[in-house]
């Protein structure tokens, strides 16, 4: 009985964690914040390829010690090991973007940052009208 | 030896960028750099073409990495249906790596050059991975590769624009909450059928009926699929990355990144699930049928009422990759072939126009507007030329690559879904005619008031005049496309009977 909800929790965990990365990823403006969801989403994903490789009650997949006995799947151990790299090259990359972004803006808020763009922008059209008159006259 | 070779063709397509990408940090001289990267593609370009030929004898390679046998063991698999986006990936590659001569020192700066190519590798060879491997996971992998690898490559363009950081940035975000709703979808199918590889998958799934998992997992793996594919809503990080990255990088990223993830999506909903399945057709006729209605339009009309060139031809791939997705899911085999037969002749044309766009940026050394272009098409016939017969190609004119495309889908249309749809193409492959002729107007029509003089650049327009040739000479006689996306929607539908 305890043991039977206690799969079930864990698919909660799973289910919670990952609303709270989407969400983080998809309502925070601040890069550097989405960045943290984007790395909770991944690690939820982890969670739920462990919970489906554990058997209650089972031994871990050792040759002479399993053989007659009921054992864990491995293999979803061995696929979140790849599945951690990619999300740590990930972070790695996202977090350097970051640093790049906040060098160049000075700021790593998604307002500021398309706030200053349209300035840019702006401006170009600014300089382009003035350009226009230099040529007319 | 060359049993060795031909037994080994699968890994070395991939491992062969793979390796010189690693190599090649260690370099720092910007030419030894290029010369490596284009002998590099050249052999991959080889290889591939063995590949081609070994497929047309023995339809069907499987290559057991590390020995481990297949339904345990990571596959590689080369089927007639493979080969086509491998032959994209390295056709293209090549070309834009001929074409990244000039323009990658001017885009990027010379320091950074051996840098960039190693990344240029490590985007190709995850690209070719993402379409040979037959392992869901390993599918994955390569998927992260060449996704980071070309988050890293779009930001290289900040040096031009800042604004490139953020197009990366959202790149990379989006791209990595698809890749994990993938591997959610590939955990849940793990976790009721117990196997990775894909045929093995596709013949487990088949006795299952009405699991809630199998459904979930479908969703998931679609969902994922399409935001790399850029479909229609989920389409938001390709106009500002294709827009802000350096020149040759976005001809290699518009050419070949989205078509890769297509494939997948047609392996995922004919190889591994069941065209008669309710859940398929569902999905086909009430999810992906009217998104790729709405991308063909959107994306036409998005690029109607662009100033900036590039973001232009950005939003007009959002749209023909609707055409793409439209021939799929229709479902029958005239329609997949039309659906391969789009995706070849698209990654030519789109090749050709990014060339044409951003060598004229480079021409002029700035970033390129429609009002920019005025009159500069007497300037430079050759670039000019290449990119009227491409634009043409894109609107399907007859003569051009395009138009097959075009007809083959409209055949498909006509015989199985009724003539609404081939209106709406029709209606779609007029609009795109505005936003072709408003830069043909320009270009051509237009006074030159600048009195901008351009010289043209033999080893900048060499590739754009290869591609150009290839947009009309697969217009004229397309029996080699033709036959081959034949052949691979057969063994698509075959495989899920």
């Amino acid at each position: 009985m305890i043991s039977s909800s206690m799969g079930i929790w864990n698919y909660w965990i799973v289910f919670l964690l990952m609303m709270i990365g989407l969400f983080l990823v998809i309502g925070r403006k601040n890069f550097l914040k989405k960045i943290v969801g984007l790395a909770i989403f991944q690690t939820s994903v982890f969670l739920l390829y462990i919970t489906f490789g554990k058997i209650t009650g089972a031994t871990p997949p050792i040759l002479n010690e399993a053989l007659d006995k009921v054992y864990s799947n491995p293999l979803p151990h061995v696929l979140i090991l790849t599945a951690i790299v990619v999300g740590v090259a990930t972070t790695a990359l996202g977090l350097s973007l970051v640093l790049r972004i906040n060098s160049e803006y000075g700021s790593i808020e998604e307002d500021d940052i398309s706030a200053q763009d349209l300035v840019d922008y702006h401006d170009e059209i600014e300089t382009n009208k003035k350009l226009k008159s230099k040529f007319v006259k | 030896m060359t049993d060795i070779l031909i037994k080994n063709l699968p890994i070395l397509v991939v491992l062969c960028p793979l390796m010189m990408s690693l190599f090649l940090v260690l370099i720092s001289n910007a030419f030894i750099s290029w010369i490596l990267t284009l002998l590099t593609t050249v052999l991959t370009f080889i290889l591939s073409i063995l590949l081609f030929q070994e497929v047309q004898t023995h339809t069907y390679i499987s290559y057991a990495l590390g020995n481990w046998a297949p339904p345990l063991g990571i596959e590689y698999v080369i089927d007639k249906v493979s080969i086509i986006p491998i032959i994209i990936i390295s056709s293209i590659s090549l070309l834009s790596t001929i074409f990244s001569y000039k323009l990658m020192p001017f885009d990027v700066g010379q320091s950074s050059i051996s840098k960039v190519y190693s990344l240029w590798l490590l985007a190709i060879a995850g690209l070719i991975g993402l379409v040979t491997t037959g392992d869901a996971f390993n599918l994955f992998v390569f998927l992260e590769i060449s996704s980071l690898a070309s988050v890293a490559l779009v930001a290289m363009g900040a040096k031009k624009d800042k604004q490139a950081l953020v197009a990366a940035y959202n790149y990379l975000i989006i791209g990595a909450v698809g890749a994990t709703l993938y591997v959610i979808g590939v955990g849940l199918l793990y976790s009721i059928t117990g196997t990775l590889n894909m045929e093995d998958l596709s013949n487990k799934v088949k006795e299952i009926d009405n699991n809630r998992a199998l459904i979930a997992g479908f969703g998931f793996m679609i969902t994922g699929i399409m935001v790399k594919a850029a479909v229609f809503p989920l389409h938001i990080w390709l106009p500002r990355a294709y827009s802000y990255a350096p020149s040759a990088v976005s001809v290699l990223l518009a050419a070949t990144a989205t078509k890769a993830s297509l494939y997948i999506l047609a392996r995922i909903l004919f190889s591994i699930f069941n065209i008669s399945d309710d859940l398929i057709i569902i999905t086909l006729n009430y999810v992906i049928l009217p998104l790729s209605i709405l991308a063909m339009f959107a994306g036409t009309i998005m690029a109607i009422y662009e100033k900036d060139i590039k973001r232009l031809l950005a939003h007009s791939s959002i749209a023909q990759i609707g055409y793409i997705t439209l021939a799929f899911s229709i479902g029958s085999n005239a329609s997949i072939a039309a659906g391969f037969i789009h995706m070849f002749n698209h990654a030519l044309i789109k090749g050709g126009l990014f060339m044409a766009i951003t060598s004229i940026g480079y021409y002029l050394q700035k970033r390129i507007t429609i009002n920019t272009l005025s009159g500069l098409g007497r300037q430079m016939p050759i670039t000019f030329f290449c990119f009227i017969l491409c634009s043409l190609s894109l609107a399907g004119l007859p003569l051009t690559a395009g138009f097959i495309s075009k007809l083959y889908l409209i055949k498909a249309t006509i015989s199985s879904e009724g003539i609404w749809i081939v209106f709406l193409i029709l209606i779609s492959s007029a609009l795109s005619l505005i936003y072709l002729w408003k830069m043909i107007e320009v270009l051509w029509l237009h006074e030159n008031t600048k009195k901008i003089i351009i010289n043209e650049n033999p080893s900048i327009y060499i590739s754009l005049l290869i591609i150009t040739f290839l947009n009309i000479y697969f217009g004229l006689d397309a029996s080699l496309i033709v036959n081959n996306s034949e052949s691979a929607a057969n063994t698509l539908m075959g495989f899920s009977k």
